[in-house]
């Protein structure tokens, strides 16, 4: 249709966003300085301005990919840094996989940023909030385009300082605070792996960039026990970014940052690294039977483990961060099942209807000022438009034919089945109970009559602004529409056909039979929740009190908070190895630095007397030197 | 008996040390102010022997020498002898073992 | 030098100069110092005269044994007669020690090396010789010597001025 995207474009996606951080960060220095003064919604105008002009070039990449051959458009790679042996390229890559992806942050990132407009109008950190939701925005992009692994690396560590920023965007707030350090600190220890597969991948190969690994992957001149453990690092960084099983903890106290963030986070940016990561390598990965598995496994883990917690949850967002690691660990054992287009692909669909639950959210905590569900109901009769939006995202979420949700679990269960069978029975759970915390999640919030909301002022609940309302819309009706763009394979070929090699990846068999019964466990997850939480036939605190034992494990998430901060960070941490280090810092380093302090003193003490301020002494210590210098001349040169 | 140049050689080397000794060991500063002449004295005998004795296109080289030595001898003595009663003008002392307000 | 002469007088005058020297290192009392520092100043000029650097001597005997030492009388009538005392400190035998080993080494090294042929006459007229040195070949210096006699002077009057 149109003509290839130039380089200069191609970079101008990523450039944009960080361009409007860079403007805002210093109008807003020289505003804090004194100098000019820029108003505050400048700063939102400037992020939607350059957030859609990323958008409008990512549409015009991704249509250049589908009319390329081989699916991608090659850019030359530049010289970035060149340390003898390590030279580091800087470059745009762009094929398949990344052109969707981009389109798919630039897109979603576009509809947030529009309906934070209105949802942070009164925040005072606004222009910080828009500086900071830019640069997450750039970074995302700009992790999404990288072709050296060093370059992805910075990026990588760019969205998790943003994410940090973000999630820590109210740092008044005790619990912010912690939830953004805990954020850093999870997701740090699965970039540990990260970086050291990247160490090793540098030593074995001396290559940084993604497509001479992948070439030296396919030729097979990196060894199998290498590639295990580089795809291993690779997938513990991508496990901490997407909040897998055991990195997940810090996604549901995430929610500590403005719910437009957390739209951001669960459906674009952060967790979607992880899963694009992995992706990106995906070759690699199919050419390791363990590391394939150890995805395979902690996404079927993480998907029901997950979806299991949805269920206790009291706060709306909550069940939202549980239901996006449910969701991540089914795009996690996709890919664990070599499938790559359909991973990529629920990646793609899940982006809307997540970031629309979000929104939707947002919005009814903007009407209750709570996020506890306990205290909402009846709010359909309030907010018909939130209402609206909130069910269609969340029958898209739980699958239900024709959304867009359906065409893409669709095809994981379909892979499923072919190539790994307890997979499948793990997501096929997985499915009823995405349905249930989601019917309980709806019948909570909606229906039944109004329990207050979060108090004073909140007592009849309205409405949102239609600034808020117009970007849920647009995600609303991509919820229900995207799936089909699949239906042609077309997104399929785009993503398989820019793999370097053929038969890496196996392509989904639609059956009807499982598409029904796919719909059919939907349904019935979201009938219980309806029997349970709308008729209210059984009352949940009976069903809780017969299986007692699983709902007191659940409520206090498998203990995994109470062993990392309890057991790991108290005892082990702080007991042992702070003690150790402490013990150390004092006898050794201390020990060391006092040591010498005391001998150059000593010594000092001896030696300044030298210094006696008496001139006969030093006048006695030439002459001394005259003799044994002339002494020494003679002797040596006779 | 002849007296060559090792004989005034000799004579130099004895009004050196004698200055030397002079000059570490005297207390007074003018004492020591003493020393440094009579080793300025022993330099410029061994100059003028040398230039008396030894062949050379510069024969007289030395004996121009003695005179700049002089010239700044006179200069030392002048600037010395000011920072005499400039010490004893401060501390009441003329004694360079007592100056020792630099010690380490 | 081989004139009876010559050599009586070098001796009589290594004799004056040395034994002079030895008499400052001596004497208590800086007054009869600074008498014996003339003598051994004298001798030397002495010795410049055998040297024949007739000039030299002159010159010796005008700054040395006159400038130098009434200097030196002055400095010690400024000061009280507590301070007249000519006594060695605490380092007296660190420095003859010193010394001895300078005064071994200059007297080995003078004795040791071979100095060449010492045929030499000694020199006519000296003092218009240096004259002309002076202002050709070392004019330079000269100046040079003479900067560094004005900021002598000024050094001294701005250490021994009134504060």
């Amino acid at each position: 249709m149109f003509r290839e995207i130039p380089e200069a474009a191609a970079w101008a996606i990523v450039l944009a966003p960080l361009g409007s951080f860079a403007i805002i960060s210093l109008a807003s220095l020289a505003r804090s300085l004194g100098l000019g003064r820029s108003r505050p919604p400048h700063s939102a105008w400037l992020t939607i301005g350059a957030i859609t002009a990323s958008l409008v070039l990512s549409l015009w990449a991704l249509d250049s990919v589908v009319q390329a051959d081989g699916h991608a458009v090659s850019f030359e790679p530049h010289r970035w840094v060149s340390i003898a042996p390590l030279e580091v390229s800087i470059g745009f890559r762009l094929d398949g996989l990344s052109a969707i992806m981009l389109a798919v942050v630039a897109g979603v990132s576009l509809s947030v940023q529009v309906y934070s407009q209105g949802y942070m109008a009164h925040d005072p950190g606004y222009s910080r909030y828009f500086a900071f939701m830019s640069l997450f925005t750039g970074a995302m992009l700009g992790l999404v385009a990288a072709s050296n692994l060093l370059q992805l690396f910075v990026f990588w560590e760019l969205v998790g300082l943003c994410s940090y920023l973000l999630i820590g965007f109210w740092f008044q707030r005790d619990a912010a605070r912690r939830a953004a350090t805990k954020a850093f600190l999870v997701t740090r220890l699965g970039d540990l792996g990260l970086l050291s597969a990247l160490l090793l991948i540098w030593r074995e190969t001396g290559e940084l960039d993604i497509g001479a690994i992948q070439e030296a992957a396919l030729t097979g001149a990196i060894g199998s026990g290498v590639l295990a453990f580089f795809a291993g690092g690779v997938f513990a960084g991508a496990a901490g970014k997407s909040a897998q099983f055991p990195l997940h903890v810090w996604l549901p106290d995430a929610m500590e940052g403005p719910t437009p963030v957390s739209a951001l986070i669960h459906a674009a940016t952060m967790v979607a690294a992880g899963v694009y990561l992995v992706a990106r390598l995906f070759p690699l990965y199919a050419l390791s039977e363990e590391a394939l598995t150890t995805v395979a496994v902690i996404g079927s883990v993480t998907a029901v483990m997950a979806g299991l917690l949805g269920l206790v949850m009291t706060d709306i967002k909550r069940v939202l961060a549980y239901s996006t690691i449910s969701q991540l660990g089914y795009m996690m054992a996709g890919l664990g099942s070599l499938g790559l287009a359909p991973a990529i692909f629920h990646l793609f669909t899940h982006a809307f209807f997540k970031a629309l639950l979000f929104l939707g959210a947002g919005s009814v905590n903007h009407a209750t000022g709570t996020f506890d569900m306990r205290q909402m109901g009846g709010l359909a009769r309030y907010m018909p438009f939130t209402f609206l939006f909130t069910v269609v995202a969340a029958l898209a979420l739980v699958g239900i034919f024709p959304l867009a949700g359906f065409w893409s679990k669709d095809e994981l269960l379909a892979i499923a089945w072919d190539e790994r069978r307890w997979v499948f029975w793990a997501l096929l759970a997985g499915v009823f109970l995405t349905a249930l915390y989601m019917g309980r999640l709806l019948f909570l919030t909606f229906a039944g009559t109004y329990r207050g909301g979060g108090g004073e002022g909140h007592g009849h609940p309205h409405e949102s602004p239609l600034v808020m309302l117009v970007p849920m819309a647009a995600l609303a009706a991509l919820s229900v529409g995207v799936g089909l763009v699949n239906l042609g394979k077309g997104m399929e070929h785009l993503l398989v056909g820019s793999l370097p090699e053929e038969g890496l990846a196996v392509e989904p068999h639609f059956r009807w039979e499982m598409a029904a019964s796919s719909v059919g466990v939907g349904v019935l997850g979201v009938g219980v929740a309806w029997l349970v939480y709308g008729l209210k036939v059984v009352r949940a605190e009976v069903i809780r009190s017969v299986f007692w034992p699983l709902a007191a494990v659940l409520e206090r998430k498998f203990f995994m908070d109470d062993l990392y901060e309890g057991v790991i960070a108290r005892g082990l941490v702080l007991r042992g190895v702070a003690w150790a280090l402490q013990q150390g810092d004092e006898k050794g380093v201390d020990g060391l630095v006092n040591g010498i302090g005391q001998a150059v003193r000593v010594i000092a003490q001896r030696v300044r007397m030298v210094q006696a301020g008496q001139v006969q002494v030093y006048g006695a210590a030439i002459a001394l030197g005259v003799v044994v210098s002339t002494v020494v001349i003679l002797l040596v040169n006779p | 008996m002849e007296v060559g140049l090792e004989h005034f050689l000799v004579i130099g080397a004895l009004l050196f040390g004698i200055g030397l000794l002079l000059s570490l060991s005297k207390r007074n500063l003018i004492g020591v102010l003493m020393g440094i002449e009579l080793m300025f004295n022993g330099a410029n005998v061994t100059l003028v022997a040398f230039a008396r004795f030894l062949e050379g296109a510069e024969a007289l080289a030395g004996q121009v020498l003695v005179v700049f030595a002089i010239t700044i001898a006179a200069a030392e003595a002048a600037v010395a002898l000011a920072i005499a009663m400039a010490l004893y003008r401060r501390r009441q002392t003329v004694d360079v073992d007592r100056a020792d307000i630099l010690r380490g | 030098m081989t004139g009876v002469g010559e050599v009586a007088a070098f001796w009589i005058l290594a004799t004056i100069t040395v034994g002079s020297a030895v008499v400052v290192a001596l004497v208590r009392d800086l007054v009869r110092a600074v008498v014996a520092l003339v003598g051994s100043f004298l001798g030397v000029a002495g010795l410049f005269i055998l040297l024949s650097a007739e000039f030299l001597a002159v010159v010796q005997v005008l700054i040395y044994a006159g400038a130098i030492s009434i200097l030196m009388v002055f400095a010690i009538a400024l000061t009280p007669r507590s301070a007249r005392d000519n006594a060695e400190t605490a380092m007296r035998w660190l420095a003859l020690a010193l010394a001895l080993a300078m005064v071994g080494l200059l007297i080995a090294v003078a004795t040791v090396t071979e100095w060449g042929p010492q045929a030499k006459e000694g020199f006519q007229e000296t003092a218009s010789a240096i004259g002309e040195a002076l202002l050709n070949r070392y004019v330079l210096p000269f100046e040079v010597a003479s900067v560094l006699l004005l900021a002598a002077m000024l050094g001294a009057v701005v250490m021994v001025r009134e504060d």
